[in-house]
C-alpha cells in the first residue's frame, strides 16, 4: 500500500433501519397504497435494492390532499402563529438528534459522500427549520402586508439531488406560514422523507399537516392537477417546470419553480488562482455535480487559462471517488442508471462535437453507477455541452479576454440560476455581478447554501425564490 | 377677401403608434374605427400587427440596457417630469376621456390629476424600491450576503379599460420606475390617452424605446405577446380569463412571470416585476 493511501474509514450504517417496504404517510399513519403497487429504491453505489416503495396513484393522492385540507381547515389555521412555531422548533430539534442517521440513509439512498450528508445537507435542513420556525409568529413584518394570508394546501414535488434539503426547503416555509403540505419525494430517493414522516409523528405534529406520498412522474401530475391544491412548488428540470406552468394556466393555483442551470464560473486573471481551482472544484464536482447551480461552465481569461487548466487537473488527480460511506470519498455514485446514460450521451455529444475530454484517473467500482470528473477544453458556445444541463461531474471550459466578453458568453443562455466569479478586485466584482442576469452570485466562492439567503434563477430557471424573507412570501399571500 | 366661415374647422389629431421614440402608423397599414360614449365616429387608431408588436419588443430590449442602469436618481426625475408635462396637457387628456368614458369633464379631470399624483408617486420610488424589496442576510459562516431586487427585462403591459389613464399610468410607471422597458398594448375599447400619454412620454426626456405604445386588438396580439421569447413578463390586467389562460399556457415557453395588479399604488406592484438577485463575498484578510 501507498504510504500516503487512505486507509478506508468507514461509516457504519448500523444507525439506520431500512424497513422491507415503505407505504404512504397519510394524515399520520403509515397506509398501504389503494394502488397496490410498490416499487423498488437502489443503493446507487451498488446496484442494490435498499427497499420497496409505495407508488401513490390519483385515488392516493386525492386521499392525501383530503387530508392536508381537513388538517389546515380544522387544525393548522386556528391555531397561534406561535404556536406553529413551536412544532417546527420541534422538528429542527429531532432532526439534529437524529442527524446522523438521515446523513447516512441519504448517502445510502442517494450516492453522496457521507462527508457532504453529514456536514451540508442534514446541518442545513436542520437550520432551515429552525429559521423558519421563528418566523411563523412575525409574519405581518415579512413584507406583504400586516395581515399575509397563507394558500392553504400547497403540493410539493422535489428531486433526487438533495432529496432532505429539498424537502426542508419546501416543508418548512410552508409550514411556517401556515400552509399544509402534501409532499412527493423523488422515485429514487424517497427513503428519507419517510424517515421525516416519523420526525413529524415524534413532535407530535397534527395529523396531515404534512402528509408524503411516493411516486414517479404520474404521481407528481395527479398532484399538480389536483383540484384541492392551492399552490405548486416544484424543484426539478426546467421541461417538467414549463409542463407544470402549462398544467396550472387558467387555474388560481400559484407555483414556485425552482429549474435548471448552466452557471458560468468566471475567472479573471487577477483571480487568487489556487483559490479559484477549489471553486471550480467544488462548484462542479461538489454532490456528483447533480447540482442545479453547479458551475458547468467555466469561463476563464485567456491568457491564464493554461495555468489554471494544469492546475485543476492536478487538483482533479486528487479527487477520490468511491464509496458513499467512506469519509474521505470526495465523489460518490451517479444517482440512478438512467441520469448516468444521460451524462454519457452528453459527454459523447461532446467529443463529437469537436471539444476535447480529460478525465482524472480513477478506478470506477465495478458494480453501481458511477462517472470520473471529466473536463471539456476547446468548448464553443453552440456545443450542446455549453447549452444543456448535464447534471454531472463534466466542466465545459471556455475561454474569453475582456470582462464585457465574460459577461455576454455568462449570459448566453436560457438559464439564470447561479453564477460565480473569481477575482481580487472588489470594484469588478460588483460590476460583473450587476450584469450577470442570474439569481444567485457567488463571489470568490461557490455552492454556498443558507437558510436566510434567498435561492432561485431569472429567465428559465424558475419562478419565485426559496429561503430567506423572499422565499417565505412565496407561501403568503399579500393582505392588509 | 375671402369670406371667414362660421365657425372654425378642428384640426383633428392622427392617432398612431409610439415605437423606439417615433410614431409610426402600424406597418400594415390598418386602422379601426372607435366612437365616442353618443356612438359618433372619434378616430381611426391604428389596429397594431404582430410586426408592429415585434418592433415595439426589440426597441425596449434595445433600450434595456441604458435604461436599467441609468441611476434610480435619474429615472425617478423622467418619471417626475413626465408628471409636469401630463399636468400641462391635461385639457386634452380630459376632452378625449369624456368623449370615450361618457364620464363628467369633473370626473376626467379628477382622473388626470389622480393620474399625475400617482406619477408623482412612482417617481418617487425608483431609489427607495431596493430598500424596501432588498436585503442583507445573516449567514451561517463567514459572508456577507445580500440580495437586491433587479428590473426583470422587457414588460408587456395589457392595459386595463376603465379608468383608462389611471390603469395606464399605474401599469406603466410600476414598471419602468425600477428600470424595466415596456411594449404597451393600450385598451382596445379606450385607446386614446395611451396615444397622447405617448406624446407626453416623447417630450419627457424618456430614452427612445423605454415605453413603446401599440394601439388595437388585445385578443389579437396577446398570443403573439405570449410566445414572443424576448418578453420576460406580462401584465395581464387587461386580459380576460380566457385570454390569460391562454396567455399562461403560450407563456410557459420561457417562463414569463404573467402577474394582474389590480393595486394603482402598491410597492409590491413594483417588485412584481423584478428579479432577486442574491450576491454573496467570503469576510476575512
Amino acid at each position: 500500500m501507498n504510504p500516503f493511501e487512505y486507509a478506508p474509514a468507514l461509516e457504519s450504517t448500523a444507525i439506520v433501519t431500512i424497513a422491507d417496504r415503505y407505504k404512504l404517510f397519510i394524515n399520520g399513519k403509515f397506509v398501504a397504497p389503494r394502488s397496490g403497487k410498490y416499487f423498488p429504491t437502489l443503493n446507487p453505489a451498488t446496484g442494490k435494492q435498499l427497499s420497496e416503495i409505495a407508488e401513490a396513484n390519483a385515488a392516493d393522492v386525492d386521499l392525501a390532499v383530503k387530508a392536508a385540507r381537513a388538517a389546515y381547515v380544522k387544525v393548522w389555521s386556528k391555531l397561534s402563529a406561535a404556536e406553529r412555531g413551536k412544532y417546527l422548533f420541534r422538528i429542527a430539534r429531532i432532526l439534529q438528534e437524529r442527524a446522523r442517521e438521515f446523513a447516512v440513509l441519504e448517502t445510502l439512498d442517494n450516492g453522496k459522500p457521507i462527508r457532504e450528508s453529514r456536514d451540508t445537507d442534514i446541518p442545513l435542513v436542520a437550520a432551515h427549520f429552525f429559521y423558519h420556525a421563528g418566523w411563523a409568529d412575525k409574519l405581518k413584518y415579512a413584507g406583504v402586508g400586516d395581515q399575509p394570508k397563507p394558500y392553504g394546501v400547497v403540493g410539493q414535488i422535489i428531486p433526487w439531488n438533495f432529496p432532505m434539503l429539498m424537502l426542508a426547503w419546501k416543508v418548512a416555509p410552508a409550514l411556517a406560514t401556515g400552509n399544509t403540505v402534501v409532499l412527493k419525494p423523488a422515485e429514487t430517493t424517497s427513503l428519507t422523507a419517510l424517515l421525516f414522516a416519523e420526525v413529524c409523528q415524534q413532535a407530535g405534529l397534527p395529523d396531515g399537516v404534512v402528509n408524503i406520498v411516493t411516486g414517479a412522474g404520474t404521481t407528481g401530475a395527479s398532484l399538480v392537477n389536483h383540484p384541492g391544491i392551492d399552490k405548486i412548488a416544484f424543484t426539478g428540470s426546467t421541461d417538467v417546470g414549463k409542463l407544470i406552468a402549462t398544467s396550472i394556466a387558467g387555474t388560481k393555483k400559484a407555483a414556485t419553480l425552482e429549474l435548471g442551470g448552466k452557471a458560468a464560473n468566471i475567472i479573471y486573471d487577477d483571480a487568487a488562482i489556487d483559490e479559484a481551482v477549489e471553486g471550480i472544484v467544488n462548484g462542479i464536482f461538489f454532490n456528483q455535480g447533480h447540482v442545479c447551480c453547479a458551475g458547468s461552465r467555466l469561463l476563464v481569461q485567456e491568457n491564464i487559462a493554461d495555468e489554471v487548466l494544469e492546475k485543476l487537473k492536478v487538483r482533479m488527480s486528487h479527487i477520490r471517488l468511491g464509496d458513499p460511506l467512506d469519509k474521505n470519498t470526495d465523489i460518490g455514485a451517479i444517482n440512478s442508471a438512467a441520469q448516468l446514460a444521460k451524462i454519457k450521451e452528453l459527454s459523447a455529444a461532446g467529443e463529437a462535437e469537436g471539444a476535447e475530454r480529460w478525465s482524472a484517473p480513477c478506478d470506477l467500482p465495478a458494480a453501481g453507477y458511477w462517472f470520473a470528473p471529466t473536463i471539456f477544453t476547446g468548448v464553443s458556445q453552440t456545443h450542446r455541452i455549453a447549452r444543456e444541463e448535464i447534471f454531472g461531474p463534466v466542466l465545459s471550459v471556455l475561454t474569453f479576454r475582456t470582462p464585457q466578453e465574460a459577461i455576454e458568453k455568462a449570459n448566453n443562455t436560457p438559464y439564470g440560476l447561479s453564477a460565480g466569479i473569481w477575482s481580487e478586485k472588489g470594484s469588478k466584482i460588483l460590476w460583473t455581478a450587476s450584469k450577470l442576469r442570474a439569481g444567485v452570485i457567488w463571489a470568490n466562492t461557490f455552492n454556498k447554501f443558507d437558510p436566510a439567503s434567498p435561492f432561485g434563477g431569472y429567465k428559465e430557471s424558475g419562478w419565485g425564490r426559496e429561503g430567506g424573507r423572499h422565499g417565505l412570501t412565496a407561501y403568503l399571500k399579500a393582505g392588509n | 377677401m375671402a369670406t371667414t366661415p362660421a365657425s372654425r374647422i378642428d384640426v383633428l389629431k392622427t392617432y398612431k403608434l409610439f415605437i423606439g421614440g417615433a410614431f409610426p402608423r402600424s406597418e400594415s397599414g390598418r386602422v379601426y374605427a372607435i366612437k365616442d360614449f353618443k356612438g359618433n365616429h372619434l378616430a381611426n387608431p391604428s389596429l397594431a400587427s404582430r410586426k408592429d408588436l415585434r418592433d415595439a419588443v426589440v426597441a425596449a430590449r434595445g433600450a434595456f440596457s441604458g435604461w436599467s442602469s441609468a441611476t434610480a436618481y435619474n429615472r425617478g426625475q423622467i418619471l417626475y417630469r413626465m408628471a409636469e408635462i401630463l399636468e400641462g396637457r391635461s385639457e386634452q387628456l380630459v376632452a378625449e376621456i369624456v368623449a370615450l368614458e361618457g364620464v363628467t369633464p369633473r370626473v376626467a379631470s379628477i382622473q388626470v390629476q389622480r393620474g399625475v399624483d400617482l406619477l408623482v408617486w412612482y417617481a418617487g420610488w425608483s431609489d427607495k424600491i431596493a430598500t424596501l424589496g432588498g436585503s442583507t442576510n445573516s449567514v451561517s459562516g463567514p459572508y456577507y450576503n445580500f440580495s437586491t431586487p433587479e428590473p426583470i427585462g422587457v414588460v408587456a403591459i395589457f392595459a386595463a379599460a376603465k379608468p383608462s389613464l389611471l390603469n395606464l399610468i399605474a401599469a406603466i410607471a410600476s414598471v419602468i420606475t425600477s428600470g424595466n422597458t415596456a411594449v404597451v398594448i393600450a385598451s382596445e375599447k379606450y385607446p386614446l390617452s395611451a396615444i397622447t400619454f405617448s406624446e407626453i412620454m416623447a417630450t419627457s426626456d424618456l430614452p427612445a424605446g423605454v415605453v413603446n405604445v401599440l394601439t388595437g386588438s388585445s385578443s389579437e396580439l396577446a398570443p403573439w405577446a405570449a410566445s414572443h421569447m424576448d418578453i420576460d413578463a406580462i401584465d395581464a390586467g387587461g386580459l380576460t380569463p380566457k385570454q390569460l389562460k391562454e396567455t399562461q399556457i403560450a407563456g410557459a415557453e420561457n417562463l414569463k412571470r404573467i402577474r394582474v395588479s389590480a393595486e394603482l399604488e402598491s410597492p409590491l406592484r413594483i417588485l412584481n416585476y423584478m428579479e432577486i438577485k442574491t450576491v454573496w463575498h467570503p469576510i476575512g484578510i
